[in-house]
């Protein structure tokens, strides 16, 4: 039963893949909503079978067959639902439904073959995705892991022709790639310490070790777990392909690199919340670096000027804060917070795209302002999903988000607190900024020539430098433009038409009455939007007078399973009863600390609306006041160029002359042809003994008696 | 019953190739004729090795379908053929690949089509030979017959360096097929002085109580012929160039079928045969393989020509497959074996689809084409499932490999594991990047604007690799299962004579060892050697 939520997707995949560019839009594209739509309905079917159970019978598994088995490995193909899969077949199943639904109207002017093409992908995705979060073993998942990769490779790829879109597929790649070469390492390292990959069965092992004290076997274990989850949930170090994964279909970038996708890595860790918290190492380096990803990619997502590449810092920093929340132990708020995001995110994106579907391809926010008007549905939904990003009482991230922030708070985590204060800061402050770039004060369509980005990229075809280069370039043209154009910006939207380049005065030509959301994009942004409101209230703090619905139900994933043995219990109730005793001071400090992230969100947006509605001039003699910071953020602290200029280019450098011409070449090929020449003269030297002479024979005969003979008068 | 099925198999193509003869084909005009009918007797031969894998029992770590009669009494040498897993599906595969090499050159070879059908069943013959072979003599036999049809296919049909290529490919071989025949003779000798008569039964010679100083010159022997086979970094110049040279079907052949004798030549005869050396050894040898899979995938990266890209990256697959030997445990082993499979598909296959755009376009440098996937999306998406079965991507058969062997080998040692690894990162690095510079982007050759996708023919060979490829990933236990029971044997005739070697030594305290560990400890079994080595 349960191998269907994964199956379904897959067989639209195979219809869509094999005659889907015989078949017309609405059939290929109906097709593939279908599937989804009917995984989604299995996957509540057997969402509502496992909540009819007791807390603990919550599981259901489904065994194939034996995928891989030599000698003591045996590793079968098996699915597992329990509360936390449950939780995320929905999200992958629902928002993906949606997501699918939206791109039959946002994909529309696709030829048919294209069309087809593109949702065949999205179907193999969605199983992929289901595959990752079904997979009871290490392995199963990895094949998910895996393959939403590829999936997301195949779909930022989508527009083949264009450079920087095929970059980007392949950056994704190979980022991904170092990830998973980790991800590998750890599991062999889990199957050497416990013998199994059954996630349920390593977790029964561990749970009745001692956390380690110190760094060793668990910690490296869990480590490289983690560095795994960095590169697909784009965390410091590998999170440089996010941003580029933009290049995508704006629907992929909401399903796979919002909502679902991205956050695989999070799972992964709660999957594993057992044998992570025995690692506490560990967990201290995943808070910090969770952490400090939020707030190095809220400061980003201040001052760019793609919508999209706005919202996806946006999305590096929500999924640090998620990380965060593992680091501290708090998996059910990091999965509560996952939820949420995988609603407001996806709306968020969804709305950039009915965006730029209205301005033909815009996504410049500088060009962008009043949309309001044109785009009502659009816009009041993008407001509500920024409103629940920025944590604003009542919405669906300000439940999620404050139990990070209090769960960090209440385990003395205060330095990490303080840096998600500040990061919510940022996240009310950017994602209003956004709003208000797009949707208000007046048009200014071309106000800002975008000569950058994609187009300048085109040229860089050879290697990672040229594009990474040229990134820089059109970067900092950019910041030139932005700075020396301000004016002109602000005020002369007119006279800045001389700086328009030949796609957007086609733009322009076609921008000026827009269209809103036609009906199957609006339908899917209503209903996200809707989840935005409404997705957080399963989880109301105890603090609020709920009992937070969604942590007791995961809570039976986060442990081991029928372990539960007498020692056990003895080991934890003391702590469960100080849980208990402080519960009512832990709901005051819940309490005091939401009204301090209330008061933080409604700053950042006031100070979003006093300086981008009220006094625009204020960011730019900002940025000119400080041009060094302002420039580093803009150029994403030049990760980028650092990667390439360490990493990149010495590998090419020294493969091609060092290893390739020099060793291949020189030295191996030089020794063999060496020898080849040394026997080459060797034997023209003995050729020339065989003259065929009867003198010369006869005279070396003399020499050689001779010498004989010397030799033993001689002795 | 009693049907002698392996002698069949082996036989077969070189009756096939008799037939050949006998076709006039003066004018040309029996082209046609010819192709089908050598495309007809090796789709025959590869429904003979489906009826040995259907009589054969996968249960069983014996060698079965045993055929033998006495050759040369005089000096022990039978006719002396067997399979067991390991070869059963080495032999499969080479008439798998054998159809499909002849189909990539369907068209492409216009010149003397008899010669050419000829040496490809020839060489067929040869490689399952070898594959079959339990005497020493024999396989040595079949080992060098094989070089010759390739040295012509790649001399006469290949490209334009192709004598260079040719005689440094029959040269760098040779090289390495005589140190075996003087081991092998050896054996012959050593078998004479324990038992009293020569053998070159290779069962019997496994059981041959062979001196550890001994062992490590035999080995060296065995291990530098199979090494330049494999090719093992730095015996693998002579690769690029012969797949460079060769013609498509050469190249299929070579990387799918040849390639694989080194590695079945270590897991057959050099490491079973001399257990005690082969552990000494093979903390070195797997250095060098780890040298090789990074080495091969960065030099990879950089290749101009596409052909000479996937022959480095050969280069790396084959280092994998050498490591899984050297853990010499169970899954290293099979993963191993799994991986030459995997290989051969694959990488046959990438070479079959490089070929097809060189038939096309005459040349291999990627900078000559971009945006394929426009005029050909066809081969695009087979191309890209190739591809993606050789950069290891779970659920096609590359991966299957390339884990069971990165578990051997980190339960060997961790360490190796470490720097096999990078190799996963980069083949996916130099892969993409082709793929990415061949098929995206814009067409920018006019030439390449009326390029034809795939024809039926193509299509025909197509299939059947992407198939594979497929089957292999998700139902990996049909070819896992029966190798298991040889592999686990092989394995333990290794851990038991180094064990007993090593009690051995210790009861005559000759040798000072502190811990033997059954569990082949290498660390152990090293230090006993240290100790035995002059």
């Amino acid at each position: 039963m349960i191998a269907l939520i994964p199956l379904l997707p897959l067989l639209g995949f195979v219809i869509n893949a094999s005659l889907g560019r015989r078949l017309p839009k609405a059939v290929s594209g109906g097709i593939a909503s279908l599937v989804m739509l009917a995984s989604f309905a299995v996957s509540a079917l057997t969402v509502w079978d496992l909540a009819g159970r007791a807390a603990s019978q919550r599981v259901i598994e489904q065994t194939l067959y034996t995928w891989i088995s030599s000698g003591d490995f045996v590793l079968d193909l098996a699915f597992r639902v329990d509360p936390l899969s449950a939780v995320m077949i929905l999200v992958v199943t629902g928002v993906g439904s949606l997501i699918h639904i939206y791109s039959t109207a946002y994909m529309h002017e696709e030829v048919d073959s294209e069309y087809a093409r593109y949702f065949s992908y999205l179907n193999l995705f969605a199983a992929f995705m289901l595959v990752l979060v079904l997979g009871a073993n290490f392995l199963v998942l990895f094949v998910g892991w895996e393959g939403v990769g590829l999936c997301s490779y195949l779909l930022i790829g989508f527009w083949f022709e264009k450079q920087s879109a095929s970059d980007a597929g392949k950056k994704a790649f190979v980022v991904n790639r170092i990830g998973d070469y980790a991800f590998i390492l750890g599991t062999l390292l889990v199957f050497l310490r416990f013998g199994t990959l059954d996630f349920q069965r390593v977790a029964s092992a561990v749970s009745p070790l001692a956390p380690e004290s110190m760094f060793g076997m668990l910690s490296l274990a869990t480590l490289l777990l983690f560095v795994g989850a960095t590169g697909k949930s784009a965390q410091i170090p590998l999170h440089v392909w996010l941003p580029d994964a933009m290049e995508g279909p704006t629907p992929v970038s909401a399903l796979i690199h919002a909502a679902t996708m991205v956050t695989a890595g999070v799972y992964m860790l709660g999957r594993n919340a057992v044998l992570f918290s025995h690692a506490p190492e560990t967990m201290a380096i995943v808070a910090v670096i969770g952490a400090s990803t939020a707030l190095m990619a809220g400061t980003i997502g201040l001052v760019q000027n793609d919508i999209k590449r706005v919202l996806a810092y946006s999305t590096v920093s929500q999924l640090g804060y998620m990380f965060l929340a593992m680091g501290v132990g708090a998996f059910g708020a990091g999965i509560f917070h996952l939820y949420t995001h995988a609603f407001f995110k996806a709306l968020l994106f969804l709305g950039s795209g009915a965006v730029i579907h209205a301005l033909h391809g815009e996504q410049d926010i500088r060009n962008m302002g009043g949309l309001k008007a044109g785009l009502p549905i659009t816009y009041w939904t993008f407001l509500i999903g920024s409103l629940a990003i920025a944590g604003v009482p009542g919405l669906a991230g300000f439940f999620s988000k404050d139990e990070i922030l209090f769960e960090t708070f209440a385990g003395g985590h205060r330095i990490l607190w303080t840096i998600g204060i500040m990061t919510s800061l940022l996240t009310a402050t950017y994602m209003f900024r956004l709003v208000f770039l797009t949707f208000h004060g007046e048009r200014r369509e071309g106000a800002i020539a975008i000569g950058g980005g994609a187009i300048a990229r085109d040229a860089g075809a050879i290697s990672h430098q040229d594009s990474a280069s040229s990134h820089q370039d059109s970067a900092s043209s950019h910041q030139d433009s932005a700075i020396s154009h301000q004016d002109s910006a602000i005020s002369h939207q007119d006279s800045a038409s001389s700086h328009q380049d030949s796609a957007s005065s086609h733009r322009h030509s076609a921008g000026s009455h827009l269209h809103d959301a036609p009906a199957a994009m609006a339908f899917a942004l209503i209903v996200l939007a809707l989840g935005a409101v409404l997705a957080g209230y399963v989880g109301v703090p105890r603090g609020l007078g709920g009992h937070n619905a969604l942590g007791a139900w995961l809570e039976p994933s986060f442990k081991a399973h029928a372990v539960t043995t007498l020692a056990d219990a003895q080991v934890t109730s003391p702590e469960e009863a100080q849980a208990e005793g402080s519960a009512t001071s832990g709901e005051g400090l819940e309490l005091s600390l939401m009204v301090v992230s209330s008061i933080v969100a409604l700053v950042g947006i006031g100070l979003a609306a006093f300086v981008w509605l009220k006094r625009r001039e204020i960011a730019d003699k900002a940025a000119q006041a400080f041009p060094g910071l302002y420039e580093l953020l803009l150029n994403k602290y030049y990760v980028d160029e650092i990667y390439d200029a360490l990493i990149v280019q010495p590998i090419r450098i020294v493969s091609q002359e060092g290893l390739w011409r020099g060793v291949d070449m020189h030295v191996i090929d030089g020794a063999v042809n060496g020898t080849a020449s040394i026997v080459d003269s060797g034997s023209t030297l003995l050729r020339r003994l065989q003259s065929g002479s009867v003198r010369a024979y006869a005279g070396s005969l003399l020499i050689g008696v001779v010498l004989i003979l010397g030799y033993y008068l001689w002795r | 019953m009693n049907v002698p099925l392996l002698s069949i198999s082996w036989l077969l193509p070189v009756a096939g190739a008799g037939l050949l003869l006998l076709v006039g084909n003066a004018d040309r005009r029996r082209n046609g004729l010819i192709r089908w009918l050598t495309l007809a007797i090796s789709i025959a031969v590869f429904a003979v090795t489906l009826a040995i894998w259907a009589s054969f029992d996968g249960s069983s770590p014996e060698f079965q379908l045993v055929e033998r009669h006495a050759w040369i009494p005089a000096f022990g040498i039978d006719y002396y053929v067997a399979i067991d897993g390991v070869s059963l599906l080495l032999v499969v595969l080479t008439a798998f690949l054998t159809p499909i090499a002849l189909l990539s050159s369907w068209e492409s070879i216009g010149r003397k089509v008899k010669e050419f059908s000829i040496f490809i069943l020839l060489l067929e013959a040869a490689m399952i030979g070898v594959f079959l072979s339990l005497d020493l003599f024999l396989f040595y036999v079949f080992w060098d017959a094989m070089l010759i049809p390739m040295y012509f296919l790649i001399g006469i049909w290949g490209y334009d360096q192709r004598i260079y290529a040719a005689i440094k490919f029959m040269l760098y071989t040779m090289a390495g097929s005589v140190l075996m025949l003087v081991a092998i003779l050896g054996l012959a000798y050593l078998h004479n002085a324990a038992e009293g008569s020569y053998s070159f039964d290779l069962l019997k010679l496994y059981t041959l109580d062979i001196a550890p100083s001994t062992q490590v010159w035999f080995f060296l022997a065995f291990a530098v012929a199979f090494a330049i086979k494999v090719p093992l970094f730095p015996f693998h110049t002579w690769l690029p160039d012969a797949h460079v040279q060769a013609p498509t079907a050469g190249s299929v052949i070579l990387a799918g079928v040849l390639l694989k004798m080194g590695t079945y030549g270590l897991v057959r005869f050099a490491f079973p045969l001399f257990p005690v050396a082969a552990a000494y050894f093979a903390p070195w040898i797997a250095v060098l393989a780890v040298i090789g899979i990074i080495y091969g995938a960065l030099v990879a990266m950089v290749q101009p020509d596409m052909k000479k890209l996937v022959a480095y990256s050969s280069v790396s697959h084959l280092g994998f497959v050498v490591l899984g030997i050297c853990a010499m445990n169970v899954q290293g082993m099979q993963g191993a074996v799994y991986q030459m499979l995997a290989h051969g598909v694959s990488t046959g296959g990438l070479f079959l689809m490089v070929g097809m755009l060189s038939d096309r376009r005459h040349t291999r440098l990627i900078s000559e084409f971009g945006g394929l996937k426009k005029v050909m999306p066809h081969l695009t998406a087979a191309f890209m499932i190739i591809m993606l079965a050789s950069i290891g991507l779970p659920g096609l058969n590359g991966f299957i490999g390339e884990f069971l062997i990165m578990l051997g080998a980190f339960r060997w040692d961790p360490r190796y594991v470490v720097g096999a690894g990078l190799g996963v990162i980069l083949s996916a690095v130099y892969m993409l990047w082709m793929f990415q510079r061949v098929y995206y982007g814009k067409v920018t050759h006019d030439e390449n604007v009326t390029l034809p996708d795939l024809q039926p023919r193509e299509w025909a060979a197509v299939v059947p690799i992407c198939a594979a490829a497929l089957i292999m990933g998700v139902f990996p236990a049909l070819f896992l299962k029966p190798m298991e029971p040889a592999v686990t044997r092989i394995v333990e005739r290794m851990q038991n004579t180094q064990t007993l070697r090593v009690k051995d030594e210790m009861q005559n305290a000759k040798f000072k060892m502190q811990t033997v560990s059954a569990s082949r400890e290498r660390s152990d079994s090293r230090g006993a050697f240290d100790s035995v080595v002059p």
